[in-house]
């Protein structure tokens, strides 16, 4: 952030922000045919793009509400606003790159995701790290918003959701989601685990609470990790 | 509780908690617990969801289409394909093994 600003660095923040919000602009594809497949209306599945805005949380939420039906509702709305907690964090770390003024703050708030954020804190001076937020930001909500729409046109010409493997591909959105996240031990064994108590609750408990009760067991974790070993853990960005 | 209800509620969890980090001072939440929980929240959730959209069904586990599809999943992404291509790949064999009758 110290580092002398410099053309370059501006252009390289500005092409990088548009190669990242285009490649992943592309995944907003899959989301909307999914989406729709599963059954929800195009109108549904285009709220989730504009207004929830972040990937894992919209899969999340489409996920379970799939396998649980209206009753999951409360796990669907629980894992998804979870998932939202690293957004807020990136929030934090880039409320000074931002800088002042409500309306900026607002639209900046909205925008922030993992790629948003991912581009502008790999920048070394404050206007190229402003430069790849809001080009990420920006060119993502819209690629991401207009592949929705297409992709949710697309899956509604789709009648038998298994028939096309579309149940399979949700699962490996989320393994997509996962993978880069797994860099390290820590993240591997917290993975592992919860794969583990949510194979082992699934059978006796309804859709959507074995994810609830991974949620209640990994901040105990991550409570207790802090108190064992309080070193900051490695950066959280990254991933999609 | 309808689905429009809960996707609105969903959504305003989720637009409420990046627009707290931009309201919130930062001396407040930050530091190194804070984004323990959350580095550990999401990889704990992700990793509960690929083991639920993989394995259950009505009747609880069920091993179908779905498991051969997801380790083809895993392999794509150890050779760093692109999220696109890990997608199609697991739909392709779980659609394959399906129309040929070989899985449920």
């Amino acid at each position: 952030m110290a580092e002398e600003f410099t053309a370059q660095h501006f252009r390289q923040a500005r092409s990088q922000g548009l190669q990242v919000a285009l490649a992943v602009s592309l995944y907003g594809f899959s989301f909307g045919a999914l989406a729709v497949a599963l059954g929800f209306s195009v109108w549904q599945t285009m709220v989730l793009s504009l207004l929830m805005f972040s990937g894992a949380s919209q899969f999340a939420f489409i996920g379970i509400i799939a396998s649980g039906g209206v009753a999951a509702a409360g796990a669907a709305i629980a894992a998804s606003g979870m998932l939202g907690v690293r957004n807020g964090l990136y929030a934090l770390r880039l409320s000074p790159i931002i800088g002042e003024g409500f309306f900026k703050r607002l639209v900046a708030a909205q925008l922030t995701v993992d790629e948003s954020t991912a581009v502008a804190i790999a920048q070394t001076d404050l206007r190229s790290q402003r430069m790849g937020f809001w080009t990420t930001a920006i060119v993502l909500y819209l690629g991401w918003n207009l592949t929705t729409l297409l992709g949710a046109i697309v899956g509604d010409q789709i009648g038998d959701v298994r028939a096309w493997g579309l149940d399979a591909m949700a699962a490996a959105a989320f393994l997509g989601l996962l993978w880069p996240r797994l860099s390290s031990l820590e993240p591997r064994s917290v993975a592992l685990g919860a794969g583990v108590l949510t194979l082992v609750l699934i059978p006796f408990v309804p859709a959507g609470v074995p994810i609830l009760a991974v949620a209640v067991v990994a901040i105990a974790t991550a409570l207790y990790r802090h108190r064992v070993d309080p070193h900051k853990p490695e950066r959280t960005e990254g991933g999609s | 509780m309808s689905l429009w209800l809960a996707l609105v509620l969903a959504s305003l969890a989720v637009w409420a908690l990046k627009t707290a980090g931009y309201a919130i001072p930062r001396r407040f939440v930050e530091g190194a617990l804070m984004s323990r929980v959350a580095a550990v929240v999401t990889v704990a959730l992700l990793s509960s969801l690929v083991v639920s959209q993989t394995l259950q069904s009505a009747e609880g586990i069920t091993l179908d289409a779905r498991v051969p599809a997801v380790v083809v999943a895993g392999v794509l992404l150890y050779y760093k394909a692109p999220f696109l291509v890990v997608l199609l790949g697991a739909g392709i064999v779980a659609a394959g093994l399906r129309f040929f009758g070989l899985m449920a």
